[in-house]
């Protein structure tokens, strides 16, 4: 691997996604994207005594699941990148215990999946490892609780607030594999505009991921239109917005083939 | 557009990106959801007057009982929806209050009785009570003396 440009790394032996697995709550089963999880939820508690005790159990089923689906043996995983939005990362850390994998735990809040999976392509590609799993999990109620208000709480969400997923992703990379392939990572920055309102996060995220893509595309040379899907994680509609009109002013037109999972998971 | 470069720029250009609420409804649902809290309060009043109670005691029981239905429609899971739809008109009135102490105490009772519900209870209502006590006391020294 060797960087190229100002912060992207490229991989000379690209580290393949060998399998993905995916468990999400009952608003996510109700949207459009339900037919493409492995497993949906009927209850957010999921027979579990409390919101984060669920989340554990969600993201301890996907990566058991993961592991069953790619068919390699629970050993023969090197090592676990995982995190999630609570306090000390517990969800992961209680949840994937008795996994018995050398675990890193990764606090990214939104990207922390997108940061896991760089961190585990540089140990897959850089021979430190075989195969690593990378998860993350965030739960509804479990966030509402520890950043925002009581879920009782008979208060009003503004226009702009978003909605946190309840759920649980996990992917196995591997040395070898037929693709897909990771090829190009570029880390972003931290980009603060000064938004301090807590309920349009999208709005506050939306300048470092045009930072990163701009980046992206300058470091590697490439058009947006190289891509088939340029993807960000959770811009929402009006993040979503602001990036694609951002992109404007800096070159690039993205209108084609730019999409949000914030905005694909639900219907609004 | 045109580029945007600073803190202010961009904060304008979110400003005029994100959508307002819906003012005149919401207005509107919390005026008549309002109305017809302090509406029940007045009944409650009417009859507790009409039972024989004194001024005091009939003031005291429509406090009491409102209380006593919100916690149990938080209960229930029921007021947030409540709240929802009439925001202030259901948050001002003493309705409101016993919303924040009950729906912190259900939220944390996983975290057990003394350090989850004792001590979580008032992390919304806290300051409500901070400043309400603290205000009644110093306006209460000003009445004495004068």
């Amino acid at each position: 691997m060797h960087k190229i440009g100002k912060q992207t790394i490229c991989f000379d032996n690209p580290p393949t996604i060998l399998e993905a697995a995916s468990i999400v709550g009952p608003k996510e089963a109700d949207g459009p994207m339900a037919k493409y999880f492995d497993k949906c939820l009927d209850d957010e508690f999921w027979g579990e005594k409390s919101w984060e005790k669920a989340e554990s159990k969600i993201i301890r089923e996907t990566v058991n699941l993961v592991v069953a689906k790619s068919g390699i043996s629970n050993t023969d995983i090197d090592y676990c990148f995982a995190g999630d939005l609570l306090n000390q990362c517990i969800s992961s850390d209680f949840g994937l215990r008795d996994t018995n994998v050398p675990f890193f735990g990764v606090f990214g809040a939104c990207s922390t999946f997108a940061e896991s999976m760089c961190l585990g392509s540089v140990f897959v590609e850089g021979g430190a490892a075989n195969n690593v799993i990378c998860a993350t999990s965030s739960h509804f109620c479990s966030a509402e609780k520890q950043f925002r208000f009581p879920l009782e709480l008979g208060n009003q969400r503004p226009q702009t607030s978003q909605w946190t997923v309840t759920g649980s992703g996990a992917v196995i990379l591997s040395k070898n594999g037929d693709g897909p392939y990771i090829t190009n990572i570029t880390p972003g920055k931290i980009v603060d505009m000064g938004i301090k309102d807590a309920n349009n996060m999208g709005a506050a995220m939306a300048p470092a991921a045009l930072d990163t893509l701009v980046t992206h595309l300058q470091d590697t040379g490439r058009k947006p239109s190289y891509y088939d899907a340029i993807i960000t994680g959770d811009l929402g509609h009006i993040g979503k917005d602001i990036l694609s009109e951002m992109i404007q002013t800096k070159g690039y037109n993205i209108n084609g083939n730019y999409n949000d999972c914030g905005v694909l998971i639900f219907y609004l | 557009m045109k580029e945007i470069n600073t803190q202010k720029e961009y904060n304008e250009y979110v400003k005029q990106k994100s959508p307002n609420s819906p003012i005149l409804k919401d207005c509107f649902n919390a005026f008549w959801v309002g109305g017809l809290i302090c509406s029940i309060g007045q009944i409650i009043l009417d009859f507790c007057k009409y039972k024989g109670m004194t001024d005091n005691l009939a003031a005291t029981t429509v406090s009491i009982s409102l209380i006593a239905i919100s916690a149990i429609l938080t209960g229930l899971n029921l007021f947030n929806r409540i709240g929802k739809f009439a925001g202030a008109g259901s948050l001002i009135p003493i309705t409101g209050f016993a919303n924040s102490i009950v729906s912190p105490a259900i939220e944390y009772k996983s975290e057990g009785y003394v350090m989850g519900v004792g001590g979580k209870m008032f992390t919304v209502a806290g300051p409500v009570l901070v400043y309400g006590i603290s205000t009644s006391v110093i306006i209460g020294i000003i009445a004495s003396i004068f």
